[in-house]
């Protein structure tokens, strides 16, 4: 494996994608992610010299709505995936800002 | 001797469209909705949902984009910015950070100082949050997602500006600049229009720029003014005593005047931008922008310039008029149906100013009709109301935009040419009135015009004052003979 990832980034990481990973965990997660970045590494041997950028995998492009309001209100069906509910809005833990 | 700073100044603006729908979902933007009635899976992030793009929204930005001499992107595409809050249902927010639809502008300013340009570094496309409330009962927090999925486009300045004028004067313009074009109607009070200001300072003739701080929840000019001196000498003190600036991103508290740290860099997020796969690139082909180009407005130089060609207004007016797009189209529109420029630019910048200021009323709000005003200074013209009672009737058509015409006549309000009844009235008046009248005889002429105040308050205002005026003149010297 090309590519060691330390404690520091999977630590990193976990807190990014507000995961809490056992010790155990970490460790399998380390080595995953060094086999997923020596396989992004192949694509750089490549020689992609005057090869444009891609930006989508599907060759469209300009997929549009018009400006024309088409959904009416489904508040009742939404609040039944809501955590918690409250005069119509979906109740979540405290925040701060 | 004591050392001199200059102020560097760039704003991040952001403002909501004026789109009937959401940016990626056919749901309504109306305000006022009950929570969570203008939502869908789409904008609330339910797995599986396929946001569209909407393309008013593109269209919009693209004219704004024109409007602020900015480079358009042919070929643009959507990013993800990732981060966890709950006003962000999908624990990412679908914005622009590789291939921005706009670059490489810039608007003209002129301030005491003169004119400049500031620089535009880009214009993306975005969307905008829900709504948190913090439930004190319950300890816990409330969310609204009809907010979610708003349209915005984010006016990225260069830091350009130098003072809090500056950036006042840019604030305006761009205000204006989108209002004309119709695609916003830009209130920093309600939000539709938000400005965070990044602000530095350095030495006068230092080439680095300093650290700086970025500040929000700025919802009036007299906010950002404020604010800007505030951060200003808050620098300038850390500077001065041997200590550094943090960068950090810093909320404002006009009610106290004092900023507060928000975030500081060490906790700055990590938004790990990606294309988003759902969202097709867009192709903004010759052809499109071309159309677009062609249905761009006349913005308020150029309209400045005609006004001055074609009405006989004074240059004041034509500034005042011209200063907001609402005001402007009232004025336009009510010429157009006929009536004397001069006469409705003297509505606008007279009562319309006036009452503007008493109710705190924005200009984008004012609701009364072309057709109402146009009636008003018609029945003036033909001295069937008297200019007091003009006025009477355009507080209630300032405040629910009601027919002149229908509202006189079922008031009565009419001027009275009844000769009989304006001949008693005004002997009544001589009659009650001894001492002015002596007063008047007596070679005080100015006594008439008590004697005046007097007959119009016994007829409510409804009759001409140069007849009254007359018909007392005619009748005291009647007395002097
Ligand atoms: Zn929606
Ligand atoms: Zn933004």
């Amino acid at each position: 494996m090309a590519n060691i990832i330390s404690d520091e980034t999977i630590e990193y990481v976990g807190i990014l994608a507000k995961l809490e990973l056992s010790d155990e965990e970490k460790e399998q997660a380390k080595k995953d992610m060094g086999r997923m970045l020596d396989y992004i590494d192949k694509l750089g041997e490549l020689d992609t010299t005057g090869v444009e950028p891609m930006s989508h995998v599907f060759p469209v492009e300009n997929v549009f709505r018009e400006d024309v309001v088409t959904n009416g209100d489904t508040r009742e069906e939404l609040l039944t995936n809501a955590p918690g509910e409250k005069d119509g809005m979906f109740m979540v833990p405290r925040t701060f800002e | 001797m004591a050392r001199e700073y200059e102020t560097v100044i760039g704003l991040e603006v952001h403002v909501e469209l004026a789109t009937r729908t959401k940016i990626f979902c056919g749901c309504s933007t109306a305000f006022g909705g009950e929570p969570n009635t203008h939502t869908c899976p789409v904008c609330t992030g339910m797995p599986g949902s396929l946001p569209v793009l909407n393309k008013k929204v593109l269209e919009y930005a693209v004219a704004v984009g024109l409007a602020a001499n900015c480079k358009i992107t042919r070929y643009c595409k959507f990013d993800r910015k990732n981060y966890f809050y709950p006003d962000n249902p999908q624990n990412y927010q679908i914005s622009q950070l590789y291939l921005p639809i706009c670059r490489d502008g810039y608007v003209e300013i002129t301030t005491e100082s003169g004119t400049k340009k500031v620089g535009i570094h880009e214009i993306h496309m975005e969307e905008d949050a829900g709504k948190l409330i913090h439930d004190e009962w319950e300890d816990c927090t409330l969310v609204d997602y009809n907010r979610s999925g708003v349209p915005l486009i984010e006016i990225v300045s260069e830091p350009d500006m130098r003072n809090a004028d500056e950036v006042i004067a840019y604030l305006e313009k761009l205000r204006l600049m989108i209002q004309y074009l119709g695609a916003s109607d830009c209130k920093l009070q309600e939000g539709s229009m938000r400005a965070d200001v990044n602000l530095s300072v350095r030495e006068v003739g230092a080439k680095e720029f300093g650290t700086r701080t970025e500040m929000k929840n700025l919802n009036s000019f007299r906010a950002i003014a404020r604010a800007i001196e505030g951060e200003r000498e808050r620098q300038i003190d850390l500077l001065e005593a041997g200590e550094a600036v943090v960068q950090e991103t810093r909320r404002w508290d006009d009610g106290k005047g004092v900023s507060y740290t928000m975030r500081s860099k060490e906790d700055a997020q990590d938004y790990r931008y990606f294309p988003d796969p759902d969202l097709t690139p867009v192709h903004v082909s010759d052809e499109w922008l071309e159309q677009i180009r062609a249905a761009q407005p006349e913005f308020r130089e150029e309209k400045m310039e005609r006004y001055r060609r074609e009405f006989d207004i004074p240059d004041y007016d034509i500034e005042i008029i011209t200063g907001a797009k609402r005001m402007a189209d009232l004025f336009e529109e009510t010429v157009a149906l006929g009536t004397e420029p001069k006469k409705v630019s003297n509505w606008l910048m007279g009562e319309t100013m006036r009452l503007m200021k008493e109710t705190e009323t924005d200009a984008a709000d004012l609701c009364f009709s072309p057709e109402h005003l146009a009636k008003l200074i018609s029945l003036v013209d033909a001295k069937a109301i008297t200019n007091t009672v003009a006025k009477e009737v355009f507080e209630v058509m300032f405040a629910k935009d009601i027919d002149p015409e229908s509202y006189v006549e079922e008031k009565g309000l009419k001027t009275v040419n009844d000769e009989g009844e304006l001949r008693s009235t005004v002997e009544r008046v001589i009659a009650e009135n001894p001492q002015s009248v002596s007063d008047y005889l007596g070679g005080k002429e100015k006594a008439i015009g008590f004697l005046v105040g007097q007959t119009m308050k016994a007829m409510k205002g409804k009759a001409d004052p140069g007849s009254v005026n007359a018909l007392l003149k005619e009748l005291l010297s009647k007395l002097q003979a």
